[in-house]
C-alpha cells in the first residue's frame, strides 16, 4: 500500500473531483503544498491575488462564466473579504473559501488574535456557512462536504482548518 | 484643483464603445458606470453591480479565464478602480488576451456628493496599468483618440484605457438590481439552462 497522502494532497483530489478549475489565492504557511499542487494541476488554474477580496470578486466572474472557483486564504485574510462577500451573498454565487486559522493554538505572534477570534463571527455575520475542522483526517472530507453545499444549493461556505490541524508556526 | 470642465461626454463613450460589442460580455462597476451602461442599452450579457465597490475588474478577471473565447469589457469608474489597485497587477500576471477596461474617469465619487478622487490630483490610472503589465494602456481625453482605441478594447488584451470624461452627472437609468436575476439572466443567455 502507497503511503498515505497529506491532507493537502486530498484536498486537491476534491477539488479535482469536483471541478473546481479558478483557485484564488494568498498564501499561508498552512497552504503552501495545496498552492504547490493547484500551481501544478494543468487542469486548474491557479491565481495569486495581492488581497483576498479579490478571490471573491474572481468566483463571481468564474461562475457567471460558467466555471468552480475556489479561494484559499489565513484567517487574517477574511476581515479584508466582508463587503465583497456582500456580492457573493445578494447574487447567490455559489463560494467555497478555505481557511486556514492563525490565532488559536499556541499562537505567538499577538497580531493574529484579533482577526483570528473574530473569523467565524464575521463570516457567519455576512451570511457565510462556516465549518471547522480540527483533525486532519477529516479535513478533505469537509471541504468535499462544503463544496457540495456550496455548488449544489449556490450558498457561499468557509471551511476553518484549525491552527492546531495544520502546526503551528514556529519564530525561529 | 477645480471640477475638470472639458472632458468626453460619458454616455456618447460608453455608447460607442458598446455599439461594437456582438456577443461580448460586459461587467459595469457600482454607480454612474453601470446607469451608462444601461442607458446604451439593456443586454442580458451586462452583469450590473450595485454594490461590492472594487470588483468590477476581477470579475472580469473570472469571466475572462473561464470564457476565453469571449470578449469581456469592464466599464467601471475611476473611484471603484482606485480601490482596485491591486487588481490589476493580479491581472496584468495573468495576462487574459479576451479582458478590457476602460475607466470613466470624472475625477470624482459621482454618487456620494462629488468628493475629489486621486486621478483629480494627477494620480495616472493607466500609467499604473500599463506599468503593472497590461499589454496596452492609454489615457484617453479626445474623440480622436477615443476612436484610436476603441478598436483596442476588442483586440490582444488585457487592455486598459482610462476616459476623461465630464463630471457632469448624466440623467439616471437604472437596471435590475436584485443581484440574483442579474446573475440567472447572465448565465441563462451565456450557459444556457439556469
Amino acid at each position: 500500500m502507497a503511503a498515505k497522502s497529506t491532507w493537502s494532497e486530498q484536498v486537491h483530489r476534491v477539488l479535482r473531483t469536483q471541478n473546481v478549475r479558478q483557485i484564488g489565492y494568498v498564501p499561508d504557511s498552512g497552504l503552501k503544498r495545496i498552492i504547490e499542487l493547484v500551481r501544478a494541476d494543468k487542469k486548474m488554474c491557479a491565481v495569486s491575488l495581492t488581497t483576498e477580496e479579490e478571490g471573491i470578486a474572481l468566483a463571481t466572474g468564474a461562475w457567471l462564466g460558467g466555471e468552480r472557483s475556489a479561494v484559499l486564504m489565513q484567517s487574517s485574510g477574511v476581515g479584508n473579504c466582508i463587503n465583497m462577500l456582500g456580492m457573493a451573498i445578494e447574487c447567490r454565487i455559489p463560494l467555497l473559501m478555505i481557511v486556514t486559522m492563525r490565532g488559536q493554538w499556541a499562537e505567538f505572534n499577538p497580531w493574529q488574535m484579533p482577526m483570528a477570534q473574530a473569523t467565524a463571527a464575521v463570516l457567519g455575520a455576512m451570511g457565510v456557512i462556516v465549518q471547522n475542522v480540527e483533525a486532519p483526517d477529516d479535513i478533505a472530507e469537509t471541504v468535499a462536504a462544503a463544496g457540495k453545499l456550496a455548488f449544489n444549493t449556490n450558498r457561499a461556505v468557509a471551511v476553518a482548518i484549525a491552527q492546531r490541524a495544520i502546526g503551528t508556526k514556529a519564530f525561529k | 484643483m477645480s471640477a475638470r470642465k472639458n472632458g468626453l461626454d460619458r454616455r456618447k463613450a460608453v455608447a460607442q464603445i458598446l455599439a461594437r460589442r456582438g456577443n461580448a460580455l460586459v461587467v459595469t462597476g457600482l454607480g454612474a458606470p453601470t446607469w451608462d451602461v444601461a442607458a446604451a442599452g439593456d443586454n442580458d450579457l451586462n452583469f450590473y453591480t450595485w454594490g461590492g465597490m472594487g470588483c468590477a475588474a476581477m470579475v472580469g478577471l473570472g469571466l475572462a479565464l473561464a470564457q476565453p473565447k469571449r470578449r469581456v469589457i469592464v466599464i467601471t469608474g475611476d473611484g471603484e478602480m482606485l480601490m482596485a489597485v491591486g487588481s490589476l497587477a493580479t491581472i496584468a500576471v495573468k495576462q487574459p488576451r479576451n479582458l478590457a477596461i476602460a475607466v470613466m474617469d470624472n475625477g470624482h465619487y459621482g454618487e456620494t456628493g462629488m468628493q475629489a478622487t486621486h486621478t483629480q490630483f494627477g494620480v495616472d490610472l493607466a500609467g499604473m496599468a500599463g506599468a503593472a503589465g497590461f499589454r496596452a494602456a492609454a489615457t484617453v481625453r479626445t474623440t480622436a483618440q477615443l476612436k484610436t482605441w476603441i478598436p483596442r478594447l476588442y483586440d490582444n488584451g488585457p487592455v486598459f484605457i482610462d476616459i476623461k470624461v465630464t463630471a457632469e452627472n448624466a440623467p439616471l437609468v437604472l437596471p435590475p438590481r436584485d443581484g440574483s436575476l442579474l446573475k440567472l439572466r447572465f448565465r441563462q443567455a451565456l450557459l444556457g439552462g439556469a
